[in-house]
């Protein structure tokens, strides 16, 4: 039995791993993440979960805490945001060349500098080469669902891969919604327990992360990139059960009102809530406007997205990360990556939004569907753009 | 009521403004509507001015937006008034709630509104009852009575199973923090 609550986007997923009742959660502090180990910490000091609690010292230590004790075949998560993750570069990538499912809550704030608390994508969009799996979620509900399900994504045998779960910082982070959440058993058995192929510990013990050079090196690189190609459908599999067991149905990413839709968005995480609300009321309108929220932005879905985008004439691609390529943003690239020889003709611009907590409205996005129809009337437009920015 | 209602709330770091609006929308959460409650984050620090914010709804809340046409500005200090735009987007068949001594007419001078103003003194209620100047009490059953966002039978009866759940370990200060709402609810005008 689903059970009604409202919380804030970092109670939910707090309450998620209570839930799942992980081995290790080693975290460090850092806006708008904080509450997430903290509260947690709390149900560590309450007896609700078994889990060993590390607080360390930085994130990079974090993220070598959560490594060790993954390869020691243990369930690990823990959270960060902005510089947080910044910190933890270096181990990112041995936590997904060593093929461990450790799952990270990102709370995507700004990364200085200047400095700012507040929210936008360069965070994880910064790591999205890691090798981690990346789940987009546009509101608390999704952070919860997006939370419970990273775990049997990574784990999967043919993933076997760390997992970033994205939420807005702030915006969800911090603000209270109605959600619903799973009983604390239907969890337990959704997740069942981890079995790690391989482990520092046990009957047959590996080393892992060793010196890898020509001979190996590139084969193991190979693997890893077969992994998150696996992941895909991985992610889809996991997605079906968890709709038997909440009704809540997820996939890479959502369309809304696509069916005969002639102009489009390509967006992620909350901003998405905003577009759907502008989309109802230009459909209201009689204009056949549309919207793909991207949940798996890593593995990027392009066959799935260039089959979603196939009738439309024009879609508008957001970013709330610039990516400072002196072109376009990342989603925006791989959108028109994904499209090359597939889109004859269509219109293709992308938008830079919201950096730093530049807050988005309903007429900001209102306005980007006026500059698609009018592309198509015209044939007229900029494929680079700054929405809400002063020039 | 209306579809969608939509509250903002000024207040000042320490004042609690941010907490009447996580309180707020957990009632209305109670009676079973879609809500939610978030605070606009800057700098946080006591004293500084601080923006909250409320949406309510029979239907589920997609927009993720700060509120610039409120159907209700709540202001918790009203010294707010002479530098903080209070009323800015204000929709004119809304109303504007302040905690001041002053009478609505005195008040209605201060602000550029031509809509309705209420007004309550919810530091004198507070420390009264409370003893102490806590202003969200008494503010969160003053924006009840005037939105109508929720009965006031179910505000009451909500909020005491609030209290008693968040006072579980000083039970004295529940019937205190009713008295306050209730006078609040009487008092507003």
């Amino acid at each position: 039995m689903a059970k009604r609550v409202s919380l804030s986007g970092n109670e939910a997923v707090a309450y998620a791993m209570r839930q799942i009742n992980p081995d290790v959660v080693a975290a460090f502090p850092i806006t708008p993440s904080t509450e997430v180990p903290q509260y947690f910490s709390q149900f560590v000091a309450n007896g609700q979960v078994t889990s060993e609690f590390v607080a360390v010292e930085s994130e990079h230590s974090a993220m070598s805490a959560c490594i060790g004790a993954s390869a020691a075949g243990g369930r690990v998560m823990t959270a960060t945001s902005s510089c947080g993750l910044a910190l933890m570069w270096e181990m990112l990538y041995i936590a997904a060349s060593s093929r461990l499912p450790v799952v990270l809550a990102v709370v995507n704030r700004a990364l200085s500098g200047p400095i700012n608390i507040h929210n936008d994508h360069s965070d994880s969009m910064g790591a999205r080469d890691s090798g981690w799996i990346q789940i987009y979620g546009e509101n608390a509900q999704e952070a919860y669902d997006n939370f419970i399900q990273a775990i049997r994504i990574g784990e999967h045998p043919d993933v076997q891969l760390p997992v970033m779960v994205c939420y807005d910082g702030f915006i969800t982070s911090h603000a209270v919604e109605n959600l619903e959440m799973c009983e604390d058993a239907e969890v337990k058995a959704f997740v069942g327990e981890r079995v790690a192929p391989y482990s520092l510990l046990g009957e047959n013990p590996v080393a892992m992360g060793p010196l890898d050079l020509p001979p190996h090196y590139f084969e193991h690189k190979r693997q890893q990139a077969e992994a998150m190609r696996n992941a895909k459908k991985v992610i889809l599999e996991v997605a079906a059960e968890f709709e038997k067991l909440t009704g809540r149905k997820y996939g890479l990413f959502e369309e809304y009102k696509m069916e005969d839709a002639e102009a489009a968005m390509v967006i992620i995480n909350s901003t998405a809530g905003t577009a759907k609300k502008v989309v109802d009321k230009m459909r209201a309108e009689g204009k056949k406007v549309g919207l793909i929220k991207i949940r798996s932005f890593r593995p990027f879905p392009a066959e799935e997205l260039v089959a979603a985008l196939k009738n439309v004439k024009a879609v508008a691609v957001m970013d709330k990360v610039d990516g400072f390529t002196g072109v376009a943003a990342p989603l925006h690239n791989e959108v028109r990556s994904a499209l090359y020889g597939a889109a004859e003709g269509k219109i293709v611009p992308g938008y830079i939004y919201g950096l730093g907590g530049r807050d988005v409205t309903v007429n900001d996005i209102e306005s980007v569907y006026n500059d698609l129809f009018k592309a198509i009337e015209t044939g007229k437009y900029e494929v680079y753009n700054y929405l809400g920015v002063r020039e | 009521m209306a579809k969608l209602v939509e509250i903002r709330w000024h207040g000042r770091g320490g004042q609690g403004a941010k907490t009447a609006s996580l309180l707020l929308a957990e009632v209305a959460f109670k009676t079973g509507m879609y809500i939610q409650g978030f605070p606009e984050y800057g700098p946080e620090r006591m004293g500084a001015p601080i923006t909250a914010y409320n949406r309510i709804s029979d239907e589920p809340l997609r927009v993720h937006s700060n509120i610039y046409e409120p159907d209700y500005v709540v202001v918790v200090d009203e010294t707010l008034i002479k530098s903080v735009p209070v009323t800015a987007g204000l929709k004119k068949d809304g109303a504007i709630i302040v905690n001041t001594s002053k009478t609505p007419e005195e008040i209605r001078k201060e602000l550029k509104y031509d809509g309705r103003v209420y007004t309550i003194d919810a530091r004198k209620i507070s420390e009264e009852t409370l003893g102490a100047n806590f202003p969200n009490t008494p503010m969160l059953a003053a924006v009840v009575k005037v939105s109508g966002v929720i009965s006031e039978e179910v505000l009451l009866n909500n909020m005491e199973d609030s209290f008693k759940h968040k006072f579980a370990n000083k039970p004295q200060v529940v019937p205190k923090n009713m008295e306050a709402l209730k006078r609040s609810l009487q008092e507003v005008k």
